[in-house]
């Protein structure tokens, strides 16, 4: 089967220093990935690097087979590349349903875009209660819940989700772990960027672990979650 | 603004409001008329003020990026009118020639000194803007060596006043029986353009591009993840305030018959600012309320000071130029400390300064 997104020797650089040194990652088509590490480790830089928001240093990537290194952001949403980006960049002044609406710009189907904002307010009900309410009064994890919704909205092929459950409570935490399965579901090919390591490796079906840079271990996400290195560095107590 | 302009929901009602509004339109000239022809001349200028005020609230307003040199737009406008009509150098193309081509250069110069600001945001972008507002003043005032371009700070005279065939905006008229003076006339047309401005400026507002400025200002980086192309988005709301600019700039030759570097000023672009945050930034009806108010609260209190100290001490005591800007200020920050999101504000900048989090 052939990758819908692969990285190759993927390198990142602010300045002088190398936040990512070189990796390999692929993402099938169809499939839950996560990447998980802890803070620092390069994974956010990865993300944004493959999104166009900042600059490759080296090494290529591959979605849908074409080299994207150095296409601009604009583009690759145009080409069902979508993000959520970390702190979920919602448009805090603007209603619920016009942060929708800005999720399907790049559309003009418009009869089909009225069906799918039904869908995202199916999936999240709360949203559809508060709709005319600016985005900013929603509570940190309905605002996670706006973004993804409002990527869905993009009818993305790879979804880039970058630390969903960041700042969130528990609770809130599983119901975001939920959505992402839910999402993935449907059909859409998921990159999961995580600390969150066990529910990130729970609900995907691969995993790759990036420790300064680099890419440490990968694996069915099965695996991973027994693999000891990974219980001690990530799980702590949790996996007991 | 919406409930305004809903059509949907009476059009009886948006006729007869239409009808009215046109007909006090309408009444205007002859209205400020009673008063003496300058305070025609004064209505005059609260249009143009509108129209340049809507320019600059295209950038500052919809996309939200303080420009503090918008002043240079008008003056391009103004200078392309009047070199290529004047005896300056003895060119005298029509108007409908070069008022829009005023609005071209303008527009290509919005892009110009657009370009270089793209990745600069806040305290930054303003403060290259000022620099490219005083650029462009300096150059007027100094271009007339070695080759003499714009006459220098002597400006250029005798410009053509705006004639279509055997028709002159420029003299007193009489027709069907009412007596036009050119200033009254001038209002009709300035009345016109300005309403197309307006028009465009609502669709612009409730377009696809309206809604990017308005992703733009809310958070560069989530409307570029929303495939908002921001580079041209934002390139393309400095070419549409700067073309409103250029066009305004070229009325402002006609009517005045004359333009000189110091017309053009950092102060002139700080009061346009000025009416755009004071009537209500991003609003359109805020901003021509703006516009409006800014433009005749100086003059009235010209013309109300002097008689008014008279009256009281029997003679002058203080310069009625210095009290007036002292007043004027006043007054601004009065209306910023008790209505922070302007005199009229857009739902989404209330929202904001309500305090909504983000």
């Amino acid at each position: 089967m052939k990758p819908l997104l692969e990285l190759t020797d993927y390198k990142v650089s602010y300045g002088g220093i190398k936040a990512v040194k070189g990796i390999d990652l692929a993402v099938n088509e169809g499939e839950l990935v996560c990447l998980i590490g802890a803070n620092g480790a390069g994974k956010t830089t990865t993300l944004k690097a493959i999104c166009g928001l900042i600059k490759t240093a080296g090494g290529r990537a591959l979605y849908q087979g074409e080299n994207i290194t150095g296409a601009r952001s604009f583009e690759l949403v145009r080409r069902g590349l979508a993000m959520v980006p970390e702190g979920r960049g919602i448009f805090g002044q603007l209603t619920i349903e016009e942060n929708l609406a800005m999720g399907a710009y790049t559309r003009r189907d418009y009869g089909a875009i009225k069906t799918d904002t039904e869908q995202v307010f199916e999936l999240f009900p709360r949203l559809r209660e508060r709709r005319k309410q600016p985005a900013g009064t929603l509570s940190g994890g309905e605002q996670q819940m706006l973004a993804m919704g409002r990527a869905i909205l993009s009818k993305p092929k790879l979804l880039l989700l970058d630390e969903p459950s960041m700042g969130l409570a528990p609770l809130m935490v599983k119901k975001v772990f939920e959505t992402v399965r839910a999402i993935s579901a449907q059909g859409v090919t998921i990159l999961l960027i995580e600390q969150n390591a066990k529910l990130a490796l729970q609900i995907s079906s691969r995993g790759y672990v990036m420790e300064s840079g680099a890419i440490t271990l990968s694996g069915q996400a099965s695996q991973l979650l027994d693999n000891p290195k990974v219980r001690e560095a990530y799980l702590g107590e949790q996996a007991a | 603004m919406h409930s305004m302009f809903n059509s949907k929901k009476n059009p009886a009602l948006v006729w007869a409001g239409v009808v009215v509004i046109g007909l006090a339109l309408a009444l205007v000239p002859f209205v400020a008329a009673m008063g003496g022809q300058a305070w025609v001349r004064v209505v005059n200028f609260a249009l143009l003020y509108i129209m340049l005020s809507l320019g600059l609230n295209i950038v500052v307003g919809f996309a939200g990026l303080l420009d503090l040199g918008y002043i240079a737009f008008y003056a391009v406008g103004a200078y392309v009118y009047a070199l290529l009509a004047s005896p300056h150098f003895g060119m005298h193309l029509p108007f409908w020639l070069i008022l829009p081509l005023g609005a071209l250069v303008a527009c290509f110069f919005g892009v110009l000194l657009g370009a270089p600001t793209l990745k600069l945001r806040g305290d930054y972008l303003a403060i290259v803007t000022l620099g490219f507002g005083e650029i462009v003043r300096i150059f007027l005032n100094n271009l007339n060596t070695p080759i003499n371009i714009t006459n220098g700070p002597q400006g250029i005279t005798l410009i053509d006043p705006l004639t279509l065939g055997s028709f002159s905006f420029g003299k007193a008229e009489t027709i069907l029986g009412i007596e036009f003076s050119g200033p009254q006339k001038y209002y009709f047309l300035l009345v016109v353009l300005c309403l197309l401005i307006v028009a465009l400026n609502i669709r612009l507002q409730n377009s696809r591009i309206g809604r990017a400025w308005e992703a733009i200002r809310e958070d560069e980086i989530a409307a570029r993840a929303m495939g908002i192309n921001t580079r041209n988005v934002k390139l393309l709301a400095f070419a549409m305030g700067a073309s409103f600019g250029g066009v305004a700039g070229g009325l402002f030759s006609a009517i005045q018959g004359f333009v000189s570097p110091e017309s053009f000023g950092l102060l002139e672009s700080i009061m346009v600012l000025a009416m755009v945050v004071l009537g209500g930034m991003g609003n359109i009806g805020g901003v021509i309320l703006g516009a409006i108010l800014l433009t005749m609260l100086p003059e009235a209190l010209r013309f109300s000071i002097e008689p008014l100290q008279k009256a009281i001490f029997g003679r002058m005591i203080v310069d009625p130029e210095t009290i007036r800007m002292l007043i004027f200020g006043l007054a601004l920050i009065l209306v910023m400390l008790f209505r922070p999101a302007g005199l009229w504000p857009s739902a989404v900048r209330k929202r904001e300064l309500s305090g909504a989090q983000s």
